[in-house]
C-alpha cells in the first residue's frame, strides 16, 4: 500500500514536471506548436527562453516575430512559417532545440534570443549553412568567425562605447560609478568597452563594483562605495531586475545620482509592483521606443497590445524587425521554399551585406561582413513613468 | 560610520539567513534529512503574501499570517506525500526526493505566476531611521528582520525546552526508537517540525522580499543554499548554532564585499566555511556524537 502511494506520488510529480516543461501548455504558445503553414511556406526556426528566468525576453521576441509573420502571410505572395522552441536560456537545451528545428525542416534561423545559448546555436548555424539573424543576442562571440550569422541588436562593445560617447557629449556626469554583473558576458562585455572609451574621452570612473547571479540581492556595499566616492552618475550595464533593486536601495540611503542604463534596462517600467517614481530621470540607450508616434510603431504597438495584452518591449520590436529584414532579403533575392538551405544561405548573406533596412528599431540599418548591425542608438529618459527621447 | 552601516546590513541579512537556517536545522535534527525544498517554501510564502497584499489589499498582518498558514500546509503536505513514505529508505533517496520537490515547486511557480519578476511591497515602510546626525541611516526592514530573528530564537528555545511537544521533539532527535517506546508519536512530532519550519520559512520569505523586493520563482533557491551553509557552519541540528551561523555568514558576506572585493564575496564566504569545518568538523556549536558499535 505504502509502495503504491509512493509510486503514484512520484508519477504525479513527474507528470506535473513534464507539463511544466512542455511549452505547448503555454496559453499564448501558438507559435511553439509546429505551425500548420501551407506547403510552399519558407520555414523559419528559432530558439529562445520561453520559460525560466529570462522568459520575458524569449516570449517578447517570439510574439513580435509572430506578428510580422502573420502580417506577411496575410499579404499573399511569400509565405512564412515560424517555429519557436524553448531553450530556457541554456546552451545545451538550445542546441537540442536547434536539432528539433532541423528535423522540422528549418531553412532560415533566427538564432537564439539570449547570448549564452546563441553562442552555441550560431556555431551549428555556421556548420550547417543555415542563415541566422538573431534578434537580441548581443555578444560579439555570437557572430565572430561565422559569415552567415547576423545581429539585429547592437553588439555589446557598441553599446559600451556609445554609452560613454553619449555621457561625454551630453556632459551628463563628471564622476562615474559602474556596477556590473561580472559573471555575465553581456554585462562585462559592455563594461570593458565602456571603460576603454571613457578613458579615451577623459571621463572619470571613480568606483567600479560588481555582483554575480548568486549575489544580486544586496547592493548596500556597491551603493555606499559609489556614494562615498562622490559619484554623480551610475552606469548600469545590467538587466532591469537587479537595476530596480539598486534604485530602491540607493533611495533608502538618500543617495540620488543620475542613472544611465543600456538596453537591458528596458522593462523596468513594466515590472509588476515597481514604484516607477524611483526610475524617474533614469536614462538609457535603447533602439526602440513604444511611445514613438510614427505609423510603423503605433500599428505594431496596437497589434501587440491586442494580441498579448501588454506594451511591447525592445525584444518584441527586434523579433518583428528580424522577420521583416529576412522578408525584404527573400523578396529581393527571389528565394523560394524549394531551394536548399545552402542556396538560401548564400543569397541571404549576399543580400544582408548589401541591403539597407528600415524597421522599428532604427532607420537605414546596414550590416557588414562581420554580422554586426550599424544603426543609431536612441537616448531615452524616463519622464512621468514613460520613455521620452532625449535628443 | 560606513563600518557601522555595513555591520547593520550584515546582521540584518544574517538574521534572514538565520530564520531560514532554523528550518533546515530543525528538520535535520529530527528527521536526519536535508530538506532542499525549504528554499522554495520561502518563495511560496513570499508569493502568497504578495498576492494577498497587492491583489486583495489585505493589511500586512493578515498577509503574513495567511502566508504562514499556506506554508505550514504546504510543508506538512510535502512531508506527508514525499518524505514520509521514504522514512525507511536510504538517506540518499530522501535527499534526491527533496531536490525533486524543490524543482517541482519552482516549476509549478513558473506555471502559476510566470517568470516575470514582481516587486514586493515593503511591509515595514520606507522611512529609514537616522542616527548620529543623519550619518547613519537604518532601514526599518533591517530592524524588523533583526527583531523577528531574536523573537523567534527566544520562542523556539522556550518551546523546545519547556513544552511537551518540544520535549518530544528533542527525544525524537536523540533516538526515534526509544522515543516511540516511551509513547511519543514520532510521525506527529515530525509533522510538527515541518509545520514550524515552514511557518518560519514564510516569515523569512516575507522579510527577504521586503529587504530585496524582486520576487521570482527562483527567489528562494540561493538564500536557501546560503542558509543551509549557515546551518552547517553553526552546527547542523543545533538551534542556537543556526542563529549564530546565519548572522556570521551575513556579516562575512557584507564585510567581504566591502573591504576585500565585490568580485570575491561568495568565494570568501565559502572559504571561511571550509576553514571552520576543517577546525571544527561539526560546526561552531555542533556536537560530535560518538557512534556506538
Amino acid at each position: 500500500m505504502k509502495k503504491t502511494l509512493a509510486c503514484s506520488v512520484a508519477a504525479t510529480m513527474l507528470l506535473a514536471l513534464a507539463a511544466c516543461s512542455t511549452p505547448s501548455t503555454d496559453p499564448t504558445g501558438a507559435a511553439t506548436d509546429a505551425p500548420t503553414a501551407s506547403a510552399g511556406a519558407i520555414k523559419i526556426g528559432a530558439t529562445g527562453p520561453l520559460t525560466g528566468g529570462a522568459a520575458i525576453y524569449g516570449q517578447a521576441a517570439r510574439n513580435g516575430a509572430q506578428i510580422a509573420v502573420d502580417e506577411i502571410n496575410a499579404k499573399g505572395g511569400v509565405q512564412l512559417a515560424l517555429n519557436y522552441q524553448d531553450d530556457e536560456h541554456d546552451a545545451e537545451k538550445a542546441v537540442n532545440a536547434y536539432h528539433t528545428l532541423k528535423d522540422w525542416g528549418m531553412q532560415i534561423s533566427l538564432g537564439s534570443v539570449t547570448s549564452t545559448p546563441a553562442i552555441a546555436t550560431s556555431a551549428e548555424n555556421f556548420t550547417d549553412h543555415i542563415f541566422a539573424l538573431t534578434p537580441s543576442a548581443s555578444s560579439v562571440a555570437v557572430t565572430e568567425g561565422k559569415n552567415n550569422v547576423f545581429q539585429m541588436c547592437f553588439a555589446d562593445p557598441n553599446q559600451g562605447s556609445a554609452s560613454a560617447q553619449y555621457i561625454a557629449d551630453q556632459k551628463l556626469g563628471t564622476k562615474i560609478a559602474v556596477i556590473y554583473k561580472n559573471d555575465d558576458v553581456y554585462s562585462s562585455g559592455i563594461f570593458d568597452t565602456f571603460k576603454t572609451k571613457a578613458a579615451e574621452l577623459g571621463l572619470d570612473i571613480v568606483s567600479t563594483t560588481t555582483f554575480t547571479e548568486d549575489s544580486q540581492q544586496d547592493f548596500s556595499v556597491q551603493i555606499s562605495d559609489a556614494k562615498s566616492k562622490g559619484a554623480d552618475l551610475i552606469f548600469l550595464p545590467i538587466y532591469y531586475t537587479p537595476a530596480s533593486l539598486i534604485l530602491q536601495q540607493a533611495q533608502s540611503v538618500d543617495y540620488s545620482p543620475k542613472y544611465f542604463g543600456v538596453d537591458g534596462m528596458d522593462g523596468i517600467l513594466t515590472l509588476e509592483g515597481f514604484n516607477t517614481s524611483l526610475a524617474e530621470g533614469v536614462m538609457l540607450l535603447t533602439p526602440f521606443n513604444a511611445d514613438a508616434t510614427d505609423s510603423l510603431t503605433t500599428s505594431f504597438v496596437q497589434k501587440y497590445q491586442s494580441a498579448y495584452g501588454e506594451i511591447p518591449n525592445q525584444f518584441a520590436a527586434d523579433g518583428y524587425d528580424c522577420i521583416y529584414a529576412i522578408y525584404q532579403a527573400i523578396v529581393a533575392g527571389n528565394i523560394t521554399a524549394s531551394m536548399t538551405n545552402a542556396e538560401i544561405n548564400d543569397i541571404l548573406v549576399a543580400q544582408f551585406t548589401s541591403m539597407t533596412f528600415d524597421g522599428l528599431t532604427g532607420a537605414d540599418m546596414t550590416w557588414d561582413a562581420s554580422g554586426q548591425v550599424s544603426k543609431a542608438p536612441k537616448g531615452m529618459v524616463i519622464t512621468d513613468g514613460a520613455y521620452v527621447g532625449m535628443d | 560610520m560606513s563600518f557601522l552601516s555595513h555591520l547593520i546590513s550584515g546582521i540584518s541579512l544574517g538574521s534572514i539567513y538565520a530564520i531560514i537556517a532554523l528550518g533546515y536545522t530543525m528538520v535535520y535534527g529530527i528527521a536526519k534529512m536535508l530538506n532542499f525544498a525549504h528554499g522554495d517554501v520561502i518563495m511560496v510564502g513570499a508569493y502568497s503574501c504578495f498576492f494577498l497584499m497587492s491583489r486583495f489589499h489585505l493589511p500586512v498582518i493578515v498577509g503574513v499570517v495567511a502566508a504562514m498558514l499556506v506554508c505550514t500546509l504546504l510543508g506538512v503536505t510535502i512531508e506527508r506525500l514525499a518524505y514520509k513514505p521514504l522514512r525507511a529508505a536510504p538517506a540518499l533517496a530522501v535527499l534526491i526526493t527533496a531536490i525533486g520537490v524543490s524543482y517541482f515547486l519552482q516549476n509549478a511557480a513558473l506555471l502559476l505566476w510566470t517568470s516575470n519578476p514582481k516587486v514586493f511591497p515593503s511591509i515595514a515602510g520606507n522611512t529609514s531611521i537616522k542616527l548620529l546626525g543623519g550619518q547613519l541611516s537604518i532601514s526599518p526592514t533591517a530592524l524588523l528582520s533583526i527583531a523577528s530573528c531574536i523573537v523567534i530564537m527566544v520562542a523556539l528555545t522556550w518551546f523546545t525546552s519547556s513544552t511537551r511537544m518540544g520535549k518530544a521533539m528533542r527525544a525524537c532527535s536523540e533516538d526515534k526508537g526509544a522515543a516511540q517506546l516511551m509513547g511519543i508519536n514520532v510521525n506527529v512530532t515530525i509533522s510538527m517540525v515541518f509545520a514550524i519550519g515552514s511557518a518560519l520559512a514564510a516569515i523569512a520569505g516575507i522579510l527577504l522580499c521586503s529587504a530585496y523586493p524582486t520576487l521570482t520563482p527562483t527567489t528562494g533557491s540561493m538564500p536557501g543554499i546560503k542558509a543551509f551553509t549557515a546551518a552547517v557552519f553553526g552546527g547542523i541540528g543545533s538551534i542556537p548554532g543556526a542563529m549564530i551561523g546565519g548572522i556570521l555568514l551575513g556579516i562575512i558576506e557584507i564585510f567581504g564585499k566591502a573591504y576585500i572585493s565585490t568580485q570575491l564575496s561568495d568565494a570568501i564566504v565559502f572559504l571561511v566555511l571550509i576553514i571552520v569545518l576543517l577546525v571544527r568538523p561539526a560546526g561552531i556549536l555542533g556536537k560530535t556524537v560518538q557512534e556506538k558499535v
